[in-house]
């Protein structure tokens, strides 16, 4: 496949920048990065602390707006150049899944409404959206704990509810900052195992920031950033054995 | 959707009842405010409305009876019976008294009337009417004396035979109804020592008593013993007669001052207890404002409590009137439990204040109003400032 063409469908960054604040305190976080993911493949994003790996994932998760520079989510432009799409709330809720380095869960709602408010949001009847929740939580090995609040649980525990909520629009879309850091070596195989699943199935577009040496060979693709700029490598993409 | 707002509300209940009992102390403080001014006037008025009274005829140039005094003799009514457009005209008189029961003062007013006519007591809660003319008293409840009961006043002795309720003068005082003749007595009467003073005065004083006329000093002394007098006539208009012009018509005829009830009401109000009420509805006012703004500060601040989980919400895409809808609902929420234990405070505490405290449903309508207007005003004051948070501040820090 035409790799223009395929990166069409999926996310393209042109030569973005971002900076934080002005003048002699500016931090270019991002300094020009391209890159493309393509549906149904899962790459993973590495790089030193500060070298702007979180700042990436907000700028293509419409959280915060590059300084410069294009970004498209599958064919749509959604920034360009100081331009940006208006309603970028219903994106973020309908077309990606964003997993955040620390869980950000909804403090007042228990386990399975903290991930059934996404399809809730999106307009889903309640038993449809607790029904679809229930599912992420068992695949999630946290089912057992849904009518807990999240105060009531472990750090890996919520990691692995917030997870949940990022998969549960079944969005185009994934970014994940560090979904494993809080979570052993035996769930993050099985977070990362789900994504590279998720993605065949569904034709995902994911990325994963990760400085996690364990899940890192099941990368085929990996874009590492240094000094504001993504090289992309080769990974090793290694196979899950039962 | 879920609700938001009761999840939230549930996950912090006990914190979010107790802001709203401590809204409703200060909701509740204010509504006794309010239920003591409207008790001031209500009791300034109680009198007047219970004559059922259509004029007052009062000493030319006064304002009587309540706001001054006023003295007529008690003929004039009879002669202001006959005008056309009367339906009666009857006497009363009015003065304060300290009444004494069981070794307690009470300090009240006494209100003499004439049976069957304007002034007489209205409906009673217990007992009967006076039957007999002398030495029966009608007394308020607020008195504390009971049916049956012997209270001393000046120098006789009354047995109470029923009693009203709410019926007092325009300071508070409780009344007590007496048939005319003994409040007349009341009014008039002077002690022993007294009489027989001016009689020895009279007697001295060459000019009255001069030889060969002894029916003069007689005449006099009786004279000055009389008590032929009261405070107002109060007339009751036929139907189909205008009120105005009866009272311009004893205005012009008999030189006496009418004041219709309207005007009898102004001047009750304006005049009478003006400065209390001046003072009383200043301090409700101050206490309303300062309650405005301890309310809407603390839904204000309620609300940027949750500033972290609203940019939560926005992240993960909620819409602007989901989140607005949320907050909104808590506010209104709290403003009635406010209410409520406002309410609930404000019923239980007025009976421990000596003056009346009158709760008029109107009143508590208007509260319930304003506390939900400053609910969302304050809140929406909050969810301006929700809904510009950034949804990456969520993430940050
Ligand atoms: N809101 C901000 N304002 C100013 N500077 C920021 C802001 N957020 C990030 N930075 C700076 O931008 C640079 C990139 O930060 P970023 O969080 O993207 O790094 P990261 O690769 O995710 O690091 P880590 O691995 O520690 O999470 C850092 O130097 C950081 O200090
Ligand atoms: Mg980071």
């Amino acid at each position: 496949m035409d790799i223009q063409a395929a990166c069409s469908k999926a996310i393209r960054m042109e030569n973005v920048v971002k900076t934080y604040g002005a003048g002699e305190t500016a931090v270019h976080a991002l300094k020009g990065v391209s890159l493309c993911v393509y549906p149904g493949e899962v790459v993973g994003l590495v790089g030193a602390s500060g070298s702007g790996k979180t700042t990436l994932l907000q700028c293509l998760g419409a959280i915060i707006d590059p300084t410069s520079g294009l970004i498209e989510l599958g064919g749509e432009v959604i920034y360009d150049n100081g331009w940006k799409k208006e309603d970028l709330r219903a994106l973020r809720r309908d077309k990606i899944g964003f997993v955040f380095q620390a869980a950000y869960l909804i403090p007042f709602l228990d386990m399975l409404d903290n991930v059934a408010i996404m399809p809730m949001l999106a307009g889903k009847d309640n038993d449809k959206a607790r029904a679809r929740a229930m599912e992420l939580l068992k695949v999630l090995e946290v089912d057992h704990r849904a009518r807990a609040k999240p105060s009531e649980l472990s750090g890996g525990e919520q990691q692995r509810v917030a997870i949940a909520r990022a998969l549960a629009n079944n969005p185009p879309f994934i970014l994940a900052d560090e979904p494993t850091a809080p979570l052993d070596s035996h769930r993050s195989l099985l977070v990362i195992k789900l994504l590279i699943e998720l993605a065949a199935q569904y034709q995902t577009a994911i990325i994963v920031v990760t400085h996690d040496d364990k899940i890192l060979p099941h990368f085929k693709r990996i874009y590492r950033l240094r000094d504001g700029i993504a090289y992309e490598e080769e990974g090793m993409g290694r196979p899950f054995d039962e | 959707m879920i609700n938001l707002a009761s999840k939230e509300i549930a996950h912090g209940w006990v914190r979010y009842v107790l802001t709203g009992i401590g809204l409703g102390l200060l909701i509740g403080v204010t509504m006794i405010m309010t239920g003591l001014v409207r008790g001031m006037m209500e009791d300034a008025l109680s009198l007047a409305r219970g004559t059922y009274a259509d004029l007052w005829v009062v000493q030319d140039n006064t304002m009587g009876p309540y706001a001054e005094t006023s003295t007529l003799y008690d003929d004039v009514a009879r002669s202001i019976a006959g005008l056309p457009g009367v339906e009666e005209a009857s006497n009363v008189a009015y003065l304060t008294v300290q009444a004494k029961h069981a070794g307690k003062d009470v300090r009240a007013m006494v209100a003499g009337f004439e049976h069957g006519k304007p002034g007489q007591p209205p409906y009673l809660i217990a007992g009967r009417p006076i039957t007999k003319s002398r030495y029966e008293a009608i007394a308020d409840n607020k008195t504390g004396f009971k049916v049956g009961d012997k209270i001393n006043i000046r120098r006789n002795e009354y047995t109470v035979v029923g009693l009203t309720s709410k019926m007092v003068s325009s300071g508070g005082d409780p009344v007590i109804f007496l048939a005319m003749q003994d409040a007349q007595e009341v009014q008039f009467q002077k002690d022993n020592t007294s009489i027989y003073n001016d009689r020895n005065r009279l007697a001295a004083n060459p000019k009255i008593n001069r030889p060969g006329n002894s029916g003069l000093l007689e005449a006099v002394t009786d004279m000055q013993q009389s008590n032929h007098k009261v405070n107002a006539v109060l007339v009751r208009i036929q139907d189909g007669h205008d009120p105005e012009i009866v009272a311009e018509t004893i205005r012009r005829w008999k030189h006496f001052e009418v004041y219709t009830y309207k005007q009898m009401e102004s001047i009750l109000l304006v005049k009478v207890i003006a400065n209390a009420l001046r003072q009383l509805g200043m301090f409700m006012v101050i206490l309303a404002v300062v309650s405005t703004a301890i309310i809407a500060l603390l839904i204000y601040t309620m609300t940027l409590g949750k500033i972290k989980e609203i940019a939560v919400l926005k992240l993960i895409g909620a819409k602007n009137s989901t989140i607005a809808g949320m907050i909104l609902q808590e506010a209104c929420g709290l403003g009635l439990i406010g209410f409520l234990v406002g309410k609930i405070t404000a019923t239980i505490l007025a009976p421990l204040f000596p003056k009346r405290v009158e709760f008029l449903v109107f009143d508590s309508f208007v509260i319930f109003f304003i506390t939900v207007v400053i609910c969302v005003f304050a809140s929406l004051t909050g969810i301006r400032a929700a809904l510009r948070v950034q949804p990456a501040s969520a993430i940050g820090g």
